[in-house]
């Protein structure tokens, strides 16, 4: 047997270079950006409604090519990263017809994984995200944040190297927001993933990133990076730590002169 | 349980009111039973010509059943070629208005010059008069999908198959049943229409549209009654035979099925 590859956290999983976006003829909705983000980091792009926060993840995975510039995950062009790469949406877009397992299923099923595989990764998702009493059940029967842990590990289900969240827990209360959040981290520190988490919320980034990037609006680009020095593992005492309130203010402070400007 | 008895019941009341309304309309205004007979008539005719009411309503049900299944296949399938692409949709579209907006009744002559007189010609004109509405309901329940939704499929390499069969089909079933349910009545109405022109190939044995007609030539206002009643029997059985699938299908997962609690 090979011994598995070593992981290194300064190889990059994503890079982008002098990228450019505009549709059709419109403004540029994104303007020379430049970011790396290294294996099993976790970035979190925070900004003003409207900067282009979703091109981004879009840009990431293939499903709309830049204007100009460059892009390249783990050295591929984003269609043929694909395969490495998972999206989780804002809302927790499940298939209504399917039941919670068959859902969870759905993209290895695509994939064309055989079905006793699947079924193994899907019994053993449902124990991770703690959904194993409503495997039967179908998605409207689930609460906001039960849908969202389906969505989470229909995501993880193809184990991803990179995995792309478009605020995911933005329609979710604070409560449950808060315990996913958690469960992210867990989740995380278990599977190694990379992850670009897109928010509105600078107490979520601060908790779950290892740096954060803050953008200015028309036309989108970087207006400060923030990287995260928290101690792990980072628990949910942390919330309430003077140096965590401390680089929230900083974000905060930096977000509110992407306004000014 | 308790509440769909009650509703039963009531609606039997109201029946049994309107059946002594008549009979009142009947004493006060000395109608001649020719011109509207009594209560008792009607019944009387459906019991003494069962056999026959009964054989004209199979006949009717035959055409309208056999419509709606031609138009529910025609349909979903020209829904999944408009579902293809924009332009095709935007080429044979208004041709489908076409099919909705042009009178059947006018058209009904030819179709029985091409097809002849008979039940092939009757089962014709519901599936033209039941195809619009299988058709637009379809295709829009096709193309509504959420964008998300398929960028999910793209991002897993899903196939053109996979997204059409995986993601645009189930997720346009809720809508099929609508168009469905528009479909189901207006096939029955046809179905009857038709019979009018398209009437039978043999004389005095029909389905409801003729006999209603020969009974009217005929003079037995009674037993036009009781094929007209028949008429609306047929129709509440083909709308609750759908309500019926459309559950069957979309209880466990789509919101418009549920059977809503007891208020």
């Amino acid at each position: 047997m090979n011994p598995a590859p070593e992981i290194r956290n300064d190889v990059p999983q994503i890079e982008i270079a002098g990228v450019t976006k505009s549709y059709g003829n419109g403004p540029a909705v994104l303007q020379s950006l430049d970011l790396t983000v290294c294996r099993e980091e976790f970035v979190s792009i925070i900004s003003p409604s409207g900067c282009g926060k979703s091109t981004i993840l879009k840009l990431i995975s293939g499903l709309t090519a830049p204007t100009s510039g460059t892009i390249r995950v783990e050295g591929m062009t984003p269609q043929n990263a694909r395969e490495t790469v998972s999206y989780v949406f804002q809302e927790a877009t499940l298939l209504p017809w399917r039941t919670v397992t068959a859902n969870i299923g759905l993209s290895l099923e695509l994939e064309g994984v055989a079905s006793d595989r699947r079924k193994k990764t899907i019994a053993s998702l449902l124990a991770l995200v703690g959904l194993n009493h409503v495997a039967g059940a179908y998605p409207r029967e689930l609460s906001g944040g039960m849908k969202m842990r389906v969505s989470i590990a229909r995501a993880l289900a193809t184990s991803p190297r990179l995995l792309l969240l478009d605020e995911p827990f933005a329609a979710l209360d604070e409560m449950s927001r808060d315990r996913l959040n958690e469960e992210i981290l867990r989740l995380r520190s278990e599977q190694k993933w990379a992850a670009v988490f897109v928010t509105h919320s600078v107490a979520e980034a601060a908790f779950l990133s290892d740096r954060i990037v803050v953008l200015a609006p028309n036309p989108g680009r970087i207006h400060a990076v923030f990287p995260v020095d928290l101690p792990s593992p980072r628990v949910a005492a942390l919330r309430t730590s003077p140096e965590f309130d401390a680089l929230v203010s900083r974000v905060s402070h930096a977000l509110r002169e992407t306004l000014a400007a | 349980m308790k509440q769909r008895l009650l509703t039963a019941v009531n609606a039997l009341v109201v029946f049994a009111a309107l059946l002594v309304l008549w009979q009142i309309v009947l004493w006060v205004f000395r109608v001649p039973p020719y011109m509207l007979p009594t209560p008792y008539a009607v019944a009387k005719a459906v019991h003494t010509r069962l056999p026959t009411l009964l054989n004209s309503l199979a006949i009717t049900a035959e055409e309208s059943a056999g419509g709606l299944a031609a138009s529910i296949a025609v349909g979903v399938v020209i829904a999944l070629v408009f579902a293809q692409s924009r332009w095709v949709r935007k080429m044979f579209y208004p041709y489908t208005l076409l099919l909705q907006t042009v009178p059947i009744i006018a058209v009904a002559p030819l179709i029985l010059m091409w097809v002849g007189a008979g039940e092939p010609a009757v089962t014709l004109i519901a599936f033209i008069i039941s195809l619009a509405p299988i058709i637009a309901n379809t295709t829009q329940g096709l193309i509504s999908v959420d964008e998300n939704l398929v960028h999910l499929f793209l991002m897993h390499s899903a196939s053109r198959a996979q997204l059409l069969f995986k993601l645009r089909l189930p997720h346009a079933v809720p809508s099929l049943f609508v168009g469905i349910r528009i479909a189901s009545g207006i096939a029955v109405i046809g179905a009857v229409t038709g019979e009018l022109y398209a009437g039978s190939s043999q004389v005095g044995v029909g389905g409801l549209g003729y006999s209603i007609l020969y009974a009217w030539s005929q003079l037995q206002t009674d037993y036009l009654f009781a094929l007209v009643f028949a008429t609306t029997v047929l129709g509440f059985c083909f709308f609750f035979l759908v309500m019926f699938m459309e559950w069957y299908f979309l209880h466990r997962w789509h919101e418009s099925a549920r059977v809503p609690e007891a208020e």
